[in-house]
C-alpha cells in the first residue's frame, strides 16, 4: 500500500480525498486496489506500456542492474503492492541472464509514512527481509510508479532501521514526475510526463490478471 | 395570571386566606367536567353549584378545559437532604420539586445528617416545611438510633411530636436484625404507626451495584439479586402478621415480592407497599451505558419484574407510587459506577412516568391516578387532609393536569437542586398545569406560582 | 524470513500465488473500516476488526524481526497516558513498551503518589488529561465501566486495560494472537485474515471475577471458536447461560481433545470458605496437573493470563513444560498492544471520517 501506487487514481489530493475509499489518499495518491483487475481502459484512457512492452522493460532494467551492481551482494526489496511481484519478475530475469541467487524481500512502509493522522486506518503489508539484516548488501528498492517520491523516503528510513546497506539504489516501472522530495531513480522503466491531476495505473497479472500500464487524462 | 397573582399577594397580605379559584371545566378524574371553586381553603362547591355560590362573585377564573383535576398527590417516599446535604436537594428546593410535580404532600425520608431519629429533627424538617409552603412536609422517623440498626429510636417521642410522626423507617438501610424489626413492629401499635422497611437482606448484597443476571454479568457489577429483597419481604410480612402490626414495604422491585405481598394480604396482614416511577418504567439495560444516572437501591429489574409491578399496581397488590426522589450532587453521580451513589429524582416526573407506564398502557385511568398517587399514599402515611374526594367541604389540595400534553425531560430546567433524572432528553405524556394547597396555586401554568415560593 | 523468494531461475515463478493471495486478503478484509473510536470490550470488535488487530500485530511483528532499532516511527509525537488505578506492573510495562516502540510520548499516571490518591475524581483527571492534549488514554480501573465513563469526557482514545470485574479486551487479543500462531500454522499467510473457527479453547477458574473469561468469551466466539468454562458453580455469575460458550464443572471431560486451557489466577481472598473451602479442594477439582495436561489435544496449548499461583491452578511441571505458552503471551502482548494502538491512534488528530 505505498503512497504511489498511484494506479487508477493518483490525482491532485483534493479529488482523491473527496472520493470514499477504504484505502487512504494523499498528496501523491491514492491507493485504492479494490476492483482494479475489473476495470478495464475506457476511452480517455490511453496504453502506455503494453504486456509486451512491460516484459521487454523488465528486462532492460534487469540487465542494467546486473551491470551496475557487479560482483557485489543485492538484494531486491519490492514495496507492497505491486513493488513485489516487479521485484520478483527482475529477480527471476536476472537470475536468467547471469545464473546466480538473487534475494527479494519485501519492505512495507506503512509504519514510516507520513501522512498518517486524520486518516482511517489502513491495513499493513507484508515485510519480509533476511533474518542476516542487510548490512553491507546493495539494497535495489522496487516500486511500480515513482510520483512525489515520499514513499521512497519512508522506505529509506524503514532500510536505515533494519540495517546499513552499502548502497540503496531505486528502479520503478514508470516515473510520472511532480517530485515533492530530492530523490530520483537509478532505473526507469518509462518517464510518462503527466498533469498533475492524471491517474496513471500499473497492473499487474500477479495481482490484477494482466499486465499493462495506463494513463487517464483528466477530464 | 396576572390578575391571578395580584389577587393571591392581596389575600396574603389579608391574614393568609388565600382569594377564591373558579375552575371551569376542569375533568374530576379525568370523568364528566364540571366547575370547581375553591375558597377558604377549602372544595365550596363542585359542578352548577360552583358557579352560583357567594364565593364565585370574586373568585379568579381558571380555564379549566381539557384538564384532568386530581386530589393533590402525596409521595411517600422524598428525601430532602436538609439537613446534613443541602448541596443535593434542601427542604425549600424539594417543595418546589414537589408541587411542580403536583404533590401537595411528601413524606420525608430520615437519612439526613444528623439522622431524623428523635423528635427535635423531625420537628425541624416539619417546621420547616410549613415555613416554606408549597407544600406539607410530614417527616419520616428513623426506627433506630442513627439508623444503624442496633436500638430503637424513641418512637412514641416523634409521635407525639408536633410533627406527628405515624411513619417510621431506616430507609437506605435495612432494617435487618428480626428481633428489632419485630420489636418495632409492635411498638408503633401503641400510636398507630406503621414500619417502612426497606427490605434489603445485606449479606446478599454486599457490594451489590445491579440487579444480578444476565446483564450484570455480562457488564461485570456485582449483582444485587431479587432475592435479597424477597428474603426480608417475606420474613417481615410473617412478622408483621404474627404481632398484628402494620408493615409498609418501600420500593418493591420484583416480581417475587409482588407474589409474598398478595399472598400476606391475602392472608389478612396488614402490609401495604410502594413502587416507584422508574421501576415502573425503567429495565436493568439501563446500566449498559455504566451512567450512574441510573444507579438506585434497589437497582432497575429486568422487563418480567417491570410487568409484574405494573399488574400489582393496577390490580392493588401495590398500593401506591412513592418516588423514592433520591438528589444527588453532581459529583456523587459524575463518578465511575462504583463510586457513584444510588439514586434518582423523582418528584417532577413521578406523574408522567405513571402514565407512560400505566395510562398508556391501559392499565390505569385517572381514578386510579387518583388511588394510587394520593387516596392511597395519603391513608397509609395517615394524612387526614390530603388524598380526600373532590367534594364540597373538602381540603382544596389538588393537581390539574394536562393530559394531551407532552413535554421532554431537561435536566437543567428541573427545580430540584440536583440533575440525577435518568429520563433526561425523554419525551413523556401529561404535564402539571396547576397545584393548590389549601385553595393556594403553588404552580401555575407548569411554573411555580408568584408568590408561592417563601 | 520464511518466505524470502529466490530468483534461482525459472522453477521460482515470479510472484507466487501464496504471496499475492496474502497481499490481496489484507487488503480485502474491511474489518479496518469497522474498527472502534475507543477499545472498550471485545464486543466493540466484529470478527474482521479483530481479525485486522490480529493480522495488523503479524504485520509489526514482521517489520521489526530481528532488526537492530526495535522502534517504528509511526506515533511520533502523539501522546499515550497510562492512567493505572490499579496495581498492574505488567500490564502497565507493556503497554508502554508497546507506545514507545512507536515513538509516542509515553506519560505514566499511577493513582499512587498522584492526585488520584488524594481524592480527585476520574472526571477531574479525564478533564486534566484532556488539557494536556492526550491522543490516547491507557486505563486500568478497579471500578467496572470506568473506561466507558472516561470515553465520554475525553477527545482521545480510550483503551481498556482492564476494568473491575468487567473487561480487559487487549488480553484477549494477546490470546488470540497467541492461539493463532500456534493453531493455524507456522507461515504468516496461514494466518493473516483468518479466525479460529472450530478450535476448541476451554477457560478455568474465577469466572465471575475474571475480566479475561469475559474478554475472551466474546473474542473468541466472534473469531469462530468454541469456548468451554470450568468453574465450582460459585465462580460462575448468574446469568452465565446467555453467554456464547458452554459451561462446566467437570474439568477432565472438558479438557478432552481441547486445543488449549487457559487457566485464570484464583485470588486468595476467594479462598478459606468464601467461594470454595480450600486452596487444595481447588486444585484437586480445578487444577491443572500433568495427569490434566495429557488431556488436551496433542498439539493443544496451556495459557495463563499471569500472574500464577503455581501449585493452585496450574502444576510448576505443567507451566514451564511443554505447550505451555504463557511468556509467549506476555511477548505478544507487546506486538497486539502496538497494533492497537497503531490501529487507533495513528489517524487521531485530524477530522476522522
Amino acid at each position: 500500500m505505498s503512497s504511489e501506487h498511484v494506479a487508477h487514481h493518483s490525482r491532485a489530493a483534493g479529488v482523491d480525498q473527496g472520493r470514499a475509499s477504504t484505502a487512504a489518499s494523499d498528496v501523491s495518491g491514492s491507493a485504492r486496489d479494490a476492483g482494479r483487475s475489473s476495470r478495464k481502459p475506457d476511452s480517455r484512457t490511453a496504453v502506455i506500456l503494453s504486456d509486451a512492452d512491460i516484459r521487454r522493460t523488465i528486462d532492460r532494467i534487469a540487465h542494467q542492474i546486473l551491470e551496475s551492481i557487479g560482483d557485489r551482494p543485492a538484494l531486491l526489496v519490492g514495496i507492497p503492492r505491486r513493488g513485489v511481484p516487479l521485484a520478483r519478475r527482475l529477480a527471476a530475469r536476472m537470475a536468467q541472464f547471469s545464473p546466480g541467487n538473487y534475494p527479494v524481500g519485501a519492505l512495507d512502509i506503512t509504519l514510516y509514512r507520513d501522512d498518517l493522522r486524520g486518516r482511517p486506518p489502513r491495513a499493513l503489508a507484508e515485510t519480509d527481509l533476511p533474518q542476516t539484516g542487510v548490512d553491507g548488501l546493495v539494497v535495489v528498492l522496487v516500486d511500480d510508479v515513482l510520483y512525489s517520491g515520499r514513499t521512497i523516503r519512508a522506505a529509506m528510513d524503514a532500510l536505515r532501521d533494519h540495517g546499513r546497506p552499502a548502497a540503496i539504489r531505486l528502479a520503478v516501472l514508470v516515473d510520472r514526475g511532480h517530485r515533492q522530495l530530492p530523490i530520483r531513480a537509478d532505473y526507469v522503466g518509462k518517464n510518462i510526463p503527466t498533469a498533475f491531476d492524471d491517474d496513471v495505473a500499473v497492473h499487474l497479472t500477479e495481482i490484477d490478471g494482466f499486465d499493462a500500464v495506463t494513463v487517464e487524462r483528466a477530464a | 395570571m396576572t390578575t391571578f397573582a395580584a389577587a393571591q399577594e392581596f389575600s396574603e397580605r389579608e391574614g393568609g386566606r388565600p382569594a377564591p379559584v373558579l375552575i371551569r371545566g376542569a375533568a374530576p378524574y379525568g370523568e364528566d367536567p364540571a366547575d370547581v371553586l375553591l375558597a377558604g381553603g377549602r372544595i365550596a362547591a363542585v359542578g352548577v353549584d360552583a358557579s352560583v355560590h357567594p364565593e364565585a362573585a370574586d373568585a379568579e377564573v381558571v380555564d379549566g378545559s381539557g384538564l384532568v383535576l386530581l386530589p393533590g398527590l402525596v409521595d411517600l417516599h422524598t428525601h430532602l437532604r436538609e439537613p446534613g446535604a443541602e448541596d443535593a436537594e434542601t427542604v425549600a428546593s424539594g417543595s418546589a420539586a414537589a408541587a411542580l410535580g403536583g404533590y401537595t404532600a411528601v413524606f420525608a425520608m430520615p437519612n439526613t445528617e444528623p439522622a431524623a431519629d428523635t423528635a427535635g429533627v423531625v420537628e425541624q424538617v416539619f417546621r420547616l416545611g410549613r415555613e416554606v409552603g408549597l407544600v406539607d412536609v410530614q417527616p419520616i422517623g428513623a426506627v433506630t438510633v442513627g439508623r444503624n440498626g442496633s436500638q430503637l429510636a424513641e418512637l412514641a417521642a416523634m409521635a407525639s411530636s408536633a410533627a406527628r410522626v405515624r411513619m417510621f423507617s431506616d430507609d437506605g438501610s435495612c432494617v435487618a436484625d428480626p428481633l428489632l424489626m419485630r420489636r418495632a413492629l409492635e411498638y408503633v401499635k401503641a400510636f398507630g404507626g406503621v414500619i417502612a422497611q426497606h427490605a434489603e437482606e445485606v449479606r446478599l448484597t454486599a457490594g451489590a451495584q445491579m440487579h444480578e443476571g444476565v446483564v450484570s454479568a455480562r457488564l461485570g457489577l456485582a449483582g444485587w439479586p431479587a432475592v435479597a429483597e424477597e428474603a426480608i419481604v417475606a420474613r417481615d410480612c410473617l412478622l408483621a402478621e404474627h404481632v398484628g402490626s402494620r408493615l409498609h414495604v418501600c420500593h418493591v422491585s420484583t416480581s417475587g415480592s409482588v407474589e409474598l405481598i398478595a399472598a400476606a394480604k391475602a392472608h389478612g396482614a396488614s402490609v401495604t407497599a410502594e413502587v416507584t416511577p422508574h421501576h415502573l418504567l425503567l429495565t436493568d439495560s439501563r446500566a449498559e451505558s455504566y451512567d450512574p444516572v441510573n444507579k438506585v437501591n434497589p437497582p432497575l429489574r429486568p422487563d418480567p419484574h417491570v410487568q409484574a409491578l405494573r399488574r400489582a399496581l393496577a390490580d392493588g397488590v401495590i398500593d401506591c407510587v412513592a418516588t423514592d426522589h433520591a438528589p444527588h450532587a453532581r459529583q456523587d453521580k459524575e463518578t465511575e459506577w462504583a463510586a457513584a451513589r444510588p439514586g434518582m429524582l423523582g418528584l417532577e416526573t413521578a406523574l408522567s412516568v405513571v402514565c407512560a407506564a400505566m395510562c398508556e398502557t391501559g392499565l390505569l385511568d385517572w381514578r386510579g391516578v387518583a388511588r394510587v398517587m394520593s387516596e392511597n399514599p395519603a391513608r397509609i402515611g395517615g394524612l387526614a387532609d390530603h388524598g380526600r374526594p373532590i367534594a364540597a367541604g373538602e381540603p382544596a389540595n389538588l393537581t390539574l393536569i394536562n393530559p394531551s400534553a407532552r413535554w421532554t425531560v431537561r435536566a437543567e430546567a428541573l427545580a430540584s437542586l440536583s440533575r440525577n433524572t435518568p429520563y433526561e432528553g425523554m419525551e413523556l405524556p401529561a404535564r402539571v398545569v396547576a397545584t393548590f394547597l389549601r385553595g393556594r396555586a403553588t404552580v401555575r401554568d407548569a411554573a411555580l406560582a408568584a408568590g408561592a415560593a417563601v | 524470513m520464511t518466505s524470502l523468494a529466490t530468483g534461482t531461475g525459472p522453477a521460482t515463478a515470479p510472484g507466487s500465488v501464496g504471496a499475492a493471495l496474502e497481499t490481496v486478503s489484507a487488503a480485502t478484509n474491511d474489518g479496518y473500516a469497522d474498527l472502534p473510536r475507543h477499545l472498550l470490550a471485545a464486543s466493540d470488535l466484529s470478527r474482521e476488526a479483530a481479525i485486522a488487530v490480529l493480522d495488523t500485530a503479524e504485520r509489526i511483528d514482521q517489520a521489526i524481526a530481528g532488526r537492530e532499532v526495535r522502534k517504528l516511527p509511526t506515533l511520533r509525537g502523539r501522546t499515550v497516558v497510562n492512567l493505572f488505578y490499579e496495581d498492574s506492573t505488567r500490564t502497565r510495562i507493556s503497554f508502554e513498551l508497546a507506545a514507545k516502540r512507536l515513538s509516542a510520548d509515553v506519560i505514566n499516571f499511577s493513582a499512587k503518589g498522584s492526585s488520584v490518591s488524594k481524592g480527585e475524581s476520574l472526571k477531574d483527571t479525564a478533564l486534566t488529561l484532556q488539557a494536556m492534549g492526550a491522543d490516547a488514554v491507557v486505563i486500568r480501573h478497579s471500578a467496572s465501566g470506568a473506561p466507558h465513563r472516561l470515553a465520554g469526557w475525553v477527545a482521545g482514545t480510550v483503551i481498556n486495560a482492564g476494568d473491575g470485574t468487567h473487561e480487559h479486551p487487549t488480553q484477549a487479543l494477546l490470546d488470540a494472537f497467541t492461539l493463532r500462531r500456534h493453531l493455524l500454522g507456522g507461515a504468516v499467510r496461514d494466518r493473516v485474515g483468518n479466525g479460529l473457527d472450530a478450535r476448541h479453547v476451554v477457560i478455568v477458574g474465577d469466572i465471575l471475577h475474571s475480566r479475561v473469561a469475559r474478554s475472551n468469551v466474546t473474542l473468541l466466539h466472534a473469531l469462530g471458536a468454541r469456548v468451554t468454562l470450568v468453574a465450582p458453580p460459585t465462580l460462575l455469575p448468574v446469568g452465565v447461560d446467555e453467554w456464547p460458550c458452554s459451561v462446566s464443572y467437570d474439568l477432565d471431560a472438558a479438557l478432552a481433545g481441547a486445543d488449549a486451557a487457559m487457566m485464570l489466577r484464583v485470588q486468595k481472598e476467594r479462598m478459606d470458605g468464601a467461594f470454595f473451602p480450600t486452596a487444595r479442594e481447588y486444585t484437586r477439582g480445578y487444577g491443572l496437573d500433568l495427569r490434566r495436561r495429557a488431556l488436551i489435544a496433542p498439539h493443544g496449548i496451556v495459557m495463563h493470563p499471569g500472574p500464577m499461583n503455581r501449585g493452585m491452578e496450574i502444576a510448576p511441571a505443567v507451566a514451564d513444560g511443554e505447550g505451555s505458552v504463557v511468556t509467549e503471551q506476555v511477548a505478544n502482548g507487546v506486538t497486539v498492544r502496538m497494533a492497537v494502538l497503531y490501529l487507533l491512534v495513528s489517524g487521531e488528530g485530524a477530522d476522522r471520517v
